[in-house]
């Protein structure tokens, strides 16, 4: 199938002065209709630059981005606005019109578009329900809390009808609960109108929560990219296992010492797995960490282990967890 | 007090200075407000950057602002004298007026729609709005409020601009205060029209205050 969204050999530099600031480099991803694709990085890492060569907020200096069939380098102006009424976007800090009411900011899109002024508040008041928010049409954005600002936003996305969105950092400026809620409403938002989502953020949690594939980004250059249960089972990249890792921060015996992460999913949770095996081998080993994660709505376990300082008995252990059909991982040569 | 002569001509000379004050104001804005937003879409960051069309814009705008007033007053007289027909009085004032009073406009219209947060211009760009729909629909109506105290501030100044024009034989209030107050040395006609001067100025300020409170949707 023809991917929604193809990136192909994108580059991005800026000239400062007298440096020049490589945002991107030589970045190529296809992400396919439906898709909630994540964009996981560090802060200044270029995931925002990316989002925004994807409508050409930002021109790239290189390469293609080829949307829905159409290299947007090859449009008109007057093509390149019609094609960004398909991909909306929101914002970390929701970029809501602060003099307008809400109903007014769900109507801008179709005011653009040309759409009749009672037929666009008739539809902005079926999406303001869809986002929860149809007590609040007359309210100003001032008056409401960053969760509804970014409902709002969300409703005025939907009024344009993209077949994508794209979400900067869309929940950042959110606590846990509101991210949450906000989370599940792009996942619903996905999930009834099929609309291909693009999420940039630097939580991993977020990743986890909704997306179905993820590309990890560092220094402008695109590290690691699959679905997320391939990146969270085995991560290969340094920063892929950075971010995966992130909590084990506080296990300080980790380093140096013969250490394995496992990663439990559905059927093998049912059973004591940990202590069958230090049954089987009459041998002790020391959990280290353990949590679990929520992927997609599968709760996925995670586990670190300390093996015993036996190389022979450590490696027959490994072996004896692969059996269980659990995936095992050498932490060796993390360094937290 | 003052005679009843008197107070006929200082009647006419708020009438005249109202008239100048306003009129200059609106022509100031019909010049000025364009040109705030042809400097604030060509300028840096701008939505539509256009270096040398900012270029020349921003030196015309300097070069007017830096000619004093009566240097400016004077200097232009043949173009009153071709638009008005004559080059002196209150209307003949607001020719001169008006061309000071719309470099400076333009700054401030330029400073009020630059505060216009940057992110929402980004939000109605990729829905799709074109510059003219951003100037429209974002841009001036997202800057109403400050939009709204300048034109206070211009309007003061016009008003302040208008009272020195007297010194040209301008008409309205500081006219009277310079023939009659300075030259012919009535302490109580330069007094009354001071008085009136600084309550039409406040009057100003605080109506346009007002106004710009009302129109916020900022507040809670």
């Amino acid at each position: 199938m023809e991917p929604i969204i193809k990136i192909q050999h994108l580059n991005k530099e800026f000239r400062q002065k007298n440096t020049e600031v490589h945002a991107l480099r030589d970045v190529c991803l296809e992400i396919q209709k439906g898709d909630i694709y994540g964009i996981i990085g560090m802060s200044g890492a270029g995931k925002s630059t990316l989002v925004r060569c994807l409508n050409f907020l930002e021109r790239p200096s290189a390469g293609t981005v080829v949307i829905d069939g159409k290299d947007l380098s090859s449009l008109s102006d007057k093509e390149l606005r019609d094609m960004r009424k398909d991909i909306g976007m929101i914002f970390q800090h929701f970029n809501l019109l602060m003099q307008r009411s809400v109903l007014g900011n769900v109507c801008f899109p179709m005011e653009i578009a040309g759409v009749k002024r009672s037929e666009a508040k008739k539809r902005a008041l079926e999406y303001l329900k869809i986002v929860g928010l149809e007590d609040k049409v007359d309210a100003y954005p001032a008056q409401l809390s960053g969760g509804q600002k970014q409902r709002v936003a969300i409703a005025r996305v939907l009024a344009s009808d993209p077949k994508i969105l794209l979400c900067d950092e869309a929940t950042s400026a959110l606590d846990p609960q509101t991210t949450k809620s906000i989370l599940q409403l792009l996942k619903e938002i996905n999930g009834k109108y099929g609309i291909t989502i693009v999420v940039i953020t630097h939580e991993m949690a977020v990743v986890q929560e909704i997306c179905t594939h993820v590309a990890i980004i560092d220094q402008g250059n695109l590290v690691e990219h699959g679905t997320v249960e391939e990146i969270f089972l085995s991560p290969k990249s340094k920063e892929a296992k950075r971010l995966i890792y992130k909590g084990y921060e506080n296990v300080s015996e980790m380093k140096g010492t013969r250490c394995i992460r496992i990663v439990f999913s559905e059927n093998p949770a049912f059973e004591p797995v940990i202590s069958n095996m230090a049954l089987a081998f009459q041998a002790p080993v020391n959990i280290l960490y353990a949590n679990t994660r929520n992927l997609n709505g599968v709760a996925k376990g995670e586990m670190v282990l300390q093996l015993p300082e036996d190389e022979k008995l450590a490696e027959n252990m490994v072996a004896w967890l692969k059996n269980a059909r659990l995936s095992v991982e050498e932490l060796e040569n993390y360094v937290g | 007090m003052l005679d009843s002569k008197t107070i006929a001509m200082i009647i006419d000379g708020i009438g005249e200075t109202l008239w100048m004050t306003c009129m200059s104001t609106l022509f100031g804005y019909i010049i000025g407000l364009p040109l705030g937003v042809v400097l604030t879409v060509t300028g840096a960051d701008g939505i539509r950057q256009n270096p040398f069309v900012y270029k020349i814009l921003d030196v015309i705008t300097n070069l007017l602002r830096s000619v004093p007033f009566l240097i400016l007053m004077i200097t232009i007289r043949p173009l009153t004298r071709f638009i008005v027909g004559k080059s002196y009085g209150a209307t003949a004032t607001i020719v001169p007026l008006t061309v000071a009073a719309a470099p400076y406009i333009g700054r401030m219209v330029e400073s009020s729609l630059k505060e216009v947060d940057r992110g929402v211009i980004e939000a109605a760009q990729s829905m799709g709005a074109s510059v003219w729909e951003i100037i429209c629909k974002v841009l001036i109506p997202e800057g109403r409020t400050s939009l709204v105290v300048n034109a206070t501030i211009a309007m003061t100044t016009i008003l302040g601009y208008s009272a020195m024009s007297g010194a040209c034989a301008g008409g309205g209030l500081g006219d009277i205060a310079l023939r009659y107050g300075y030259q012919r040395w009535q302490p109580k006609v330069l007094m009354v029209t001071v008085v009136l001067l600084v309550i039409m100025a406040q009057l100003i300020q605080m109506i346009g205050m007002f106004i710009s409170r009302k129109i916020d949707r900022r507040r809670v």
